[in-house]
């Protein structure tokens, strides 16, 4: 017999955190481009008045653009997340907040939220499902259920180490709701609300199942990376970004393991339904899942005990020995730009606009046994490869592989990878011709006209910092 | 040479849509909005008053709306809305 609850308003629930101007706020992503959280505690907390508040999200993206209003007004005065995009991020490179944007990979927020570099207040935590006592999980098992997320990785560290916590949910369901995600010791309010997120578009935004030729060309060539590396043995684990490419580079190894009969131990990550169909094909032992990225991965946490939610830290963390990513034999990124020395930008747009996130790549580039970038010369006359990237985000030094559809760099810190790859029949250049090439294409950009304000700061997963983002003029 | 309005091309990415029409001003007008105008403006003006003036179009408001084209499908879509606009078909007569 229940005979407490922590059922209460969203008002009433702000009211008890002791919230007050100049706090700070955190929320999780996991419902990526359908999130309603963010935007809805914002509108409550400007309604009542705060100003000065610090937001620090695990990412946010174009459905945050209403955050603008509430950035001119006052009431966020600082923002820290993975990524920007859209309007909001445009804004915020054309100068619209006094204080820069922190961007922290997924892996160095946990690390920086743990050692209590970044000390969160009050967390507003998004839940598919919770019991009037906050036992929460992004899946519900009810027949109300409304907005399925999965893996609440992210949300995981901020539930540990916030001084308070709110669970919002909108399938409020009987006690107990275990197997839970965020358990009810960690809870201080539960809120009902109509709805918070809508689960059609989590897959939303950075991911795509591609067609396009040359995505599927750039995904074969990946294939043979990974399958000559000399990681590819049995038992070995993978993580694959979000980017059409990196995702179509999976179905080409399943065939590979099929055709030899080997199995990974685990893949890592953002998962995805290509690799819990490779999971449920007996191809791969266990899924560890921060972050859902699709409908089916979100069923399959619930129901499949070998799939596994991690936090950010238990994924990530550069600071935590334990973190999966110091397992992980190999994992292919995208980018929106690799230079000569093999540094790596999925942040700022080659038109000095924000328009991506760190994600993870910082975390598994640096901790893999080996990182394929995976990425085209040209995106319209827009050069990938190029002398020096816009913006620093995963250094050289951790990037291993560069593969586009001009062919392969290897980083000359992995002569023995590039020797596997030439043994393999594999065509490899030198990184300096790529840039070349790219430029004899489509001439030498003019360079872009940054000011003076800085506008963002992006942080290395050791809280160190990498580089400054600078407004865009014009 | 006599400038009728035509063009050629689309708002596809990758791809330029270019529009000739006869003079408002002496010698040529180009007005252009790009995607990639802050680091490729003035080469895309360059090469679009470059592969007019080699079809012999002098005087001509040109609007160009681009999609981050290449320079090769720059000079088509310029090529082509010319012998539209001019009725001078550069490839056959």
């Amino acid at each position: 017999m229940m005979r407490n609850t922590k059922l209460t308003t969203l008002e009433e629930a702000i009211r008890k955190s002791g919230l007050r101007d100049g706090m700070t706020i955190s929320f999780h992503h996991h419902f990526r481009g359908g999130d309603k959280v963010v935007n809805m505690v914002v509108d409550k907390l400007a309604e009542m008045g705060f100003k000065g508040l610090h937001l620090a999200a695990s990412s946010l993206s174009d459905v945050h653009a209403p955050l603008i209003e509430h950035i001119k007004a006052g009431v966020i005065t600082k923002i820290s997340t993975s990524g920007l995009r859209g309007e909001l991020a445009n804004e915020i490179s054309r100068g619209l907040m006094e204080e820069p944007v922190v961007f922290r990979s997924h892996g160095g927020r946990g690390s920086a939220i743990a050692s209590g570099e970044l000390a969160i207040d009050v967390a507003f935590l998004g839940a598919s499902s919770c019991d009037e006592l906050g036992n929460a999980c992004g899946y519900s098992r009810s027949e109300n259920a409304k907005s399925i997320c999965g893996s609440l990785g992210y949300a995981l560290p901020d539930a540990q180490y916030a001084q308070h916590v709110i669970v919002i949910t909108d399938d409020l369901v009987p006690y107990p709701n275990v197997p839970m995600s965020i358990p009810a010791s960690l809870v201080e309010s539960v809120v009902v609300v109509d709805s918070v997120g809508d689960s059609s578009k989590i897959s939303a935004g950075a991911i795509r199942d591609s067609k396009n030729p040359r995505d599927i060309l750039l995904a074969k060539s990946a294939a043979k990376v990974v399958i000559n590396s000399g990681y590819f043995e049995d038992g070995f684990s993978i993580q694959t970004g979000t980017g059409g490419a990196s995702l179509a580079v999976v179905k080409y190894i399943r065939e590979e393991m099929l055709a030899r009969g080997i199995k990974a131990s685990f893949a890592l990550g953002g998962i995805t339904a290509h690799m819990v169909k490779l999971h449920e094909e007996g191809l791969i032992g266990r899924l560890i899942d921060v972050q859902s990225f699709d409908k089916v991965a979100a069923e399959s946490i619930k129901n499949d005990p070998f799939h596994q939610e991690v936090s950010a830290i238990d994924y990530a963390s550069g600071e935590h020995k334990g973190s999966a990513v110091h397992a992980l034999d190999m994992v292919i990124l995208s980018a929106l730009e690799v230079d000569t020395d093999f540094n790596v930008n999925v942040l700022v747009g080659s038109d000095g606009i924000i328009r991506g996130a760190i994600g993870g790549h910082q975390d598994t580039a640096a901790d893999s046994a080996l990182s394929i970038i995976v990425c085209p010369l040209l995106r319209g006359r827009i050069p990938c490869v190029v002398p020096k990237v816009t913006t620093l985000i995963t250094p050289g030094a951790s990037v291993d592989v560069v593969v586009t559809e001009y062919g392969i760099a290897v980083n000359p810190a992995r002569p023995e990878i590039a020797e596997r790859l030439k043994a393999a029949g594999l065509k490899i250049v030198d990184i300096h011709e790529l840039a070349a090439k790219a430029t004899s294409i489509i001439g030498t950009p003019d360079p872009l006209p940054f000011g003076e304000k800085i506008v963002g700061v992006v942080m290395n997963r050791d809280g160190s910092v990498l580089d400054y983002i600078r407004n865009i003029e014009g | 040479m006599e400038i009728k309005p035509a063009s050629a091309g689309t708002l596809e990415s990758g791809d330029i849509l270019v529009r000739i029409a006869p003079a408002t001003t002496d010698g040529l007008s180009i007005d252009l909005e790009s995607s990639v105008a802050a680091q490729f403006g003035g080469q895309i003006r360059h090469l679009i008053t470059e592969t007019l003036e080699g079809l012999g179009v002098e005087k001509a408001d040109v609007t160009a709306v681009d999609k981050g084209a290449l320079d090769c499908t720059i000079r088509a879509r310029v090529t082509a809305a010319a012998v539209r606009a001019t009725g001078k078909d550069v490839w056959r007569d």
